[in-house]
């Protein structure tokens, strides 16, 4: 018989877990214990919760593998809801243990006690509380089970204190089965069919895919696809890498910050592929101006409710990515021909390349697009690349040229502010070599600036590419635009020295005012300072805005250009 | 449209909170609700009561299926059905009302389940209209208190939700 606790610990082993974020305190003491009398566990001292959160996020994003965050009860778990929020709008799979208080305490009203099932309930795809030490091992394999598997996204497990201390046999189970849950894998072939045929029919199709390709591990199987079929890609903001950015079948990102040839593919094909997303708002604007277009749409989805939810689909087809295109692509192995008017649609598509959409004024001052650039050069385009949410989060996913699924690192869905430091942990945790930038602010930096104490703890070497413009950029971009230029609560007057603060935490801080230092620094930073973390604080042009832009409430054509201002 | 959607679910502390939070986070309609464990204990049944277009008639159904805890989910008004409610009406009984209690109770095939001097409780069972019905039919002032399930319902012949 071993403690709850330990059986914590040895479910973590048992799921291969090789690190934790987290936060000890008074209701997790138990597990920490037997933390401590390990080693195949690792644990992060994050030094806020939320950050725990986030870095298990971005640990899950970047290696396929679920993250992990520890917290204790109250105010522990109360931190962690932005960042499961973050995750569950994002499908990332993430199995948070919160401690509890203990069960007869539960509804007491007891010091940093808090109803945990009932706060996260709405931001999770499951949760649980443990009553029985008997049902500990069984729970947290569901849990991992469950965050895995079907659309991914995070499971909370509330263990009460008296259960980790409570001894009892441990035996973990190899398989799960629950008959509420049962995820369909493969494609209908009927439908598979049906979507192939239409896409022998297209005469100006597209290809349009999510996140779903990366969570699915699909990227290899989408640019077999796309090379068979030889259509136009286009990525939602989640799904930059799932196709290679530098092919030359990809018209760029689509949406309200999308390229002019990629926002018009979308709007005027015939036919659209979705594959593995969910035509939210960002991305086709306004419903009703998207479906003033006649068109057919084959939606490929694991979660139903994603279909037919915004826009109407003809051939919907259930079922994880991977395995439909994989299906697709043995259809398509005979006698499988695209329409020859797919070509007069490329010269239309060619033509709207010609905008150069993405083209931008140089100024005197450092313009963030130009820092971008001159990253994706000095990384050779592979590193990973997290970010905050703003202009910054733009200029990111527009110029940094994603090859690889998984290197592109941001809250999406939810538009986190402050996930980029840690998240730029959890990558490191999980891919100790690589190279990670990343791109923030100097809004959303601050929002978890205190991790760069994390940082040099563990020896975590994130280069944080600080684009500081003195304002919260996109905020102060639709008060120019929608508000007459009052720019109200949208700047910030008294923010610190960046260099110093960076010293202060340890690490090497580089302020950069002019454009011809931009590479030189960059290089500096990621060859002499390769180990340490240093926070490059670059002074930009503050009047540089996100184009091409559509308007909210706007249709995906009625695309604003940088000329046009 | 109207309809009544059967749900098994896992009989589990917090299933309901589950279906009722997603109902009101998604911005769906509930009319009524009733839940209780079926001849399985670790079962529940649930009957929720609805309005909705088609689209948010499929949504609705999509989303329920997705909770973890759901196990089946029908849309019993897609097909013949049969939909019962159970009333407790507490009504004023004194003088010449008495009487015409009495006589409504048995007009609408209810039944006087208990009497005190100034008040009878009838209890009335059947479609939902039937119900209100009866309410219309009596004299507002006379009504001191009405209880109400909401509807329950199953679909007829070889229709059946079980796991």
């Amino acid at each position: 018989m071993i403690s709850g606790a330990e059986i914590v610990i040895r479910c973590l082993q048992e799921e291969k877990v090789d690190c934790v974020f987290g936060y000890p305190g008074g209701s997790v003491l138990h597990i920490y214990d037997a933390l401590f009398k390990q080693e195949q566990v690792k644990h992060i001292l994050v030094r806020h919760e939320q950050a725990a959160v986030h870095a298990a996020d971005a640990y899950s994003r970047s290696s396929q593998k679920v993250g992990v965050a520890l917290v204790t009860s109250g105010p522990g778990v109360t931190n962690t809801v932005t960042g499961i929020a973050t995750a569950y709008m994002d499908s990332i799979p993430m199995v948070v243990l919160c401690g509890q208080v203990p069960t007869a305490y539960i509804g007491q009203d007891a010091f940093q006690e808090c109803d945990t099932v009932g706060i996260t309930r709405p931001c999770v795809k499951h949760n649980f509380l443990v009553k029985d030490v008997k049902d500990l091992a069984v729970t947290i394999k569901k849990a991992f089970h469950i965050a895995a598997t079907g659309r991914p996204g995070p499971v909370v497990v509330d263990i009460p204190k008296d259960i980790t201390a409570q001894m009892c046999d441990f035996e973990y189970p190899k398989s799960i089965q629950m008959r509420s849950y049962n995820p369909v894998v493969k494609g209908h072939l009927g439908q598979i069919k049906k979507a192939v045929q239409m896409l022998q029919e297209a005469k100006r199709p597209i290809i349009y895919t999510g996140g779903g390709v990366i969570l699915s591990d699909a990227s290899d199987k989408l640019a077999q696809l796309a090379r068979k079929l030889d259509f136009p890609v286009t990525n939602t903001l989640m799904g930059l890498g799932g196709y290679p950015a530098t092919d030359r079948q990809f018209v760029g990102m689509l949406g309200m910050h999308g390229t002019f040839e990629a926002n018009n593919a979308m709007h005027y094909a015939d036919v659209i592929l979705a594959v593995g997303a969910r035509f939210d708002d960002r991305v086709i604007g306004n419903p009703e101006h998207f479906g003033g277009e006649k068109r057919r749409v084959i939606h490929i989805d694991i979660d139903p409710s994603s279909i037919s939810k915004r826009v109407k689909v003809d051939v919907p087809i259930v079922g994880n990515v991977a395995d439909v295109l994989d299906e697709m692509l043995k259809l398509m192995d005979g006698g499988f021909k695209t329409d020859p008017e797919v070509a007069d649609w490329w010269k239309q598509i060619d033509e709207w390349r010609g905008r150069k959409s993405l083209a931008y004024r140089q100024s005197e001052h450092i313009m963030p697009q130009f820092v971008v650039e001159k990253l994706y050069e000095v990384t050779g385009g592979d590193a990973f690349v997290t970010s905050d949410v703003g202009q910054h989060q733009m200029f990111a996913a527009q110029y940094y040229k994603f090859d690889k699924p998984r290197r592109w690192i941001n809250s999406g869905g939810l538009g986190t502010m402050g996930v980029g430091l840690p998240y730029g942990m959890g990558v490191l945790m999980a891919n100790p070599d690589a190279q990670v930038a990343c791109i923030t602010g100097e809004g959303s930096i601050q929002m978890c600036i205190q991790e760069m104490s994390t940082c040099k703890q563990y020896g975590l070497p994130v280069k944080i590419i600080n684009l500081n413009n003195g304002m919260l950029g996109m905020v102060r971009q639709w008060q120019e635009m929608f508000y007459s230029k009052r720019y109200s609560q949208s700047y910030v007057t008294s923010l610190p020295d960046f260099v110093k603060l960076a010293e202060a935490y340890g690490h090497v801080g580089m302020k950069i005012e002019r454009p011809e230092d931009v590479e030189p620094a960059l290089r500096k930073a990621f060859t002499e300072h390769k180990d340490d973390l240093v926070f490059m604080d670059f002074i930009i042009d503050p009047a540089a805005n996100v184009f091409p832009m559509v308007a909210a409430g706007k249709g995906l054509t009625e695309m604003i250009l940088a000329e046009e201002l | 449209m109207r309809h009544i959607i059967s749900i098994l679910i896992e009989n589990e502390s917090g299933a309901l909170s589950r279906v009722a939070g997603l109902f009101s986070a998604r911005g769906y309609n509930i009319e009524s609700l009733t839940v209780a464990p079926t001849e399985d204990p670790s079962l529940s049944r649930m009957t929720i009561l609805t309005w909705g277009s088609d689209d948010v008639l499929e949504q609705i159904t999509k989303q329920l299926n997705k909770l973890v805890d759901v196990v089946k989910v029908v849309d019993l008004s897609e097909a013949p059905h049969v939909e019962r409610e159970l009333m407790l009406i507490k009504v004023r009984a004194t003088g010449k009302d008495r009487e015409e209690m009495k006589r409504m109770a048995d007009i609408f095939r209810g039944r006087i389940i208990d009497v005190t001097e100034t008040a009878y409780v009838i209890e009335l069972t059947g479609a939902s209209s039937k119900l209100d019905s009866f309410i219309a039919a009596l004299d507002a002032g006379l009504i001191l208190e009405t209880v109400r399930t909401g509807v329950c319902g199953v679909g007829r012949g070889d229709r059946i939700l079980k796991v």
